[in-house]
């Protein structure tokens, strides 16, 4: 049975003259080659260059604030009973009078720590984070570690800085 | 005395130069070899030592000096000593040979741009071509290790069957020339009568023999990394493998500076009596040892080109192709010079023996080999 018109019989007989002398096949792929030395390399020279990763791209980790300037997380845990890798821990603490500028939420994470070495980057705490509050950014990567004392980042480096706000395409 | 003198002050300067234009191409050789490698991968190449990387030999020297000189503990110490230096000595022998330019007059001093001009010239070549293998070999032989002996072997056995192929496309030019000096070869070449021209088939038999002689791809079997793990240099580190890698560079720039004087006309370039007339004999000079250099550089590029895209040969088939291929074909190409200088009509006589020859070889197979089944 046929499927397609563009089946090819495949002779293999005896090399032709030309064949069995090599040289054009050898010419043949020296121009190949020369092509291939005038034509433009794809190399990304990495650390100077990078390249746009896509707007769902799940790279460094989040902890956004509200337009207020307040942590959104409540430490209610989602994230770190979806997480597949166990990396997420976090301590919970009550909110005390007077911080309502600094937490939106009556309760929040005083501790709050992703261990990268164990994140396996799936997004499952953004998709499970009832507050909106951890988010994998597009934009940023984590960098290599040199050593095991940096791999567990806390809430120093994931909350987001009022300066350098994280925003998304398609988000207001 | 005193001109023996400047005569010898100023060999001795010239000498010094071609050793430090030789280390320093072969040098950069290593450079440009990875970058022609990644440029025809469509990579970039070292680019991070200094602009563009070229400070990246130094960094290779460096690497290669501070590694750990090791000595197998049974190999034999001294002759592992000596695979290295003989490889280095040899190829930085062979250059003494080349003429890399006509005279220059300094002063009141006329001397040639060669280190000596012997009338045994190409034979000098041959001969420490053939010692060549010597640095191969003992280095293998003395490693104690059967990786190695198989590439020395293999290294010694391809050297010499190379070298019948290319010494028959030599005797062609010996013929057309009379003289084995390369000097005298290189002056029957000038203006623009280059050798390529009568010996078209020479000159390929030769290409073919230069890749063999040089160990290089596709004729690499003496440093097979696919089986023999690293060949005759498989104990070697430190700065002794350095010295048999850099060996090899220097081999390639000397053997495209042979093959630019035996086929490409030396120092002879386009236009020579009008630099002449313009600027003076000795800048004609010196633009023509530096027509020689790019004439021998653009012959490393070929042997880089023809690695980055050849793959190694089998070895039966590495020695039918010299056995029964070249050796052959370079004994037509005798006979063919022979007659052409009989005749005196070189260029006629030369073509008209490569048109038999493809004429022949089509005759026979039509002949002989069997038909594609249909």
């Amino acid at each position: 049975m046929k499927l397609s018109n563009r089946t090819k019989v495949v002779e293999q007989g005896e090399m032709t003259l030309a064949e069995r002398m090599y040289l054009p096949a050898i010419v043949g792929g020296m121009a190949t080659t020369l092509k291939h030395f005038f034509s433009k390399p794809v190399t990304i020279r990495y650390p100077e260059q990078t390249r746009y990763l896509g707007p769902i791209y799940r790279g460094h980790h989040i902890l956004k604030k509200d337009e207020q300037g307040a942590e959104r997380c409540t430490a209610c845990g989602l994230c770190a009973v979806a997480c597949p890798a166990e990396a997420i821990s976090m301590v919970a603490e009550e909110r005390k009078k007077g911080e309502e500028k600094l937490y939106r939420e009556e309760k929040y994470a005083k501790v709050y720590e992703i261990n990268m070495l164990r994140c396996i980057f799936c997004g499952l705490c953004e998709e499970a984070c009832p507050k909106e509050a951890i988010f994998l950014r597009h934009d940023k990567m984590v960098p290599v570690f040199n050593s095991r004392d940096e791999v567990i980042y806390g809430k120093d480096k994931l909350v987001e800085k009022m300066d350098q706000r994280y925003l998304r395409e398609g988000w207001k | 005395m005193n001109l023996f003198d400047s005569v010898f002050i100023a060999k001795a300067s010239f000498i010094g130069v071609i050793f430090l234009i030789t280390l320093g191409v072969a040098a950069y050789s290593t450079y440009f070899e990875r970058k022609i490698a990644a440029f025809m991968q469509d990579r970039i190449g070292p680019d991070r030592a200094g602009p563009f990387g070229i400070l990246q030999p130094l960094a290779d020297a460096v690497k290669m000096f501070m590694k750990e000189d090791f000595i197998p503990a049974n190999s034999n110490k001294w002759l592992f000593i000596m695979g290295p230096c003989l490889s280095m000595l040899t190829a930085l022998m062979t250059s003494a040979v080349v003429p890399f330019g006509d005279t220059v007059t300094i002063g009141d001093v006329t001397f040639d741009l060669q280190g000596i001009d012997v009338n045994i010239g190409i034979l000098w070549v041959f001969g420490v071509v053939s010692l060549g293998v010597y640095g191969i070999l003992i280095g293998g032989w003395a490693s104690n290790n059967k990786y190695s002996l198989l590439g020395a072997i293999r290294a010694a056995s391809q050297n010499i069957s190379y070298e019948l192929a290319m010494g028959l496309s030599i005797i062609a030019i010996l013929m057309m020339t009379g003289s084995l000096s390369t000097k005298a070869i290189v002056e029957a070449q000038q203006n623009g009568h280059w050798n390529i021209l009568y010996q078209p088939m020479g000159f390929v038999i030769f290409l073919i023999c230069a890749f063999a002689e040089c160990n290089r791809t596709p004729f690499d079997l003496p440093e097979c990394e696919t089986e023999l793990i690293g060949g005759y240099h498989t104990e070697y580190s430190s700065m002794k493998l350095g010295f048999f890698l850099f060996a090899e560079y220097i081999n390639m720039f000397i053997s495209g500076a042979v093959m630019a004087t035996l086929y490409f006309g030396g120092y002879d370039y386009p236009g020579v009596d009008f630099v002449t007339a313009q600027l003076g004999a000795t800048a004609a000079t010196l633009i023509g040892m530096g027509a020689l250099i790019g004439k021998a550089l653009a012959f490393v590029f070929i042997f880089m080109w023809v690695r980055w895209t050849l793959p190694r040969f089998r070895y039966d088939q590495l020695m039918g192709l010299g056995w029964s291929g070249l050796i052959p074909i370079a004994m037509f190409n005798v006979v063919v010079t022979g007659l052409g200088v009989l005749l005196n009509q070189q260029i006629l006589v030369g073509f008209g023996g490569l048109v038999v020859f493809i004429a022949g070889i089509v005759v026979y197979d039509q002949l002989v080999v069997k038909k594609k089944i249909a």
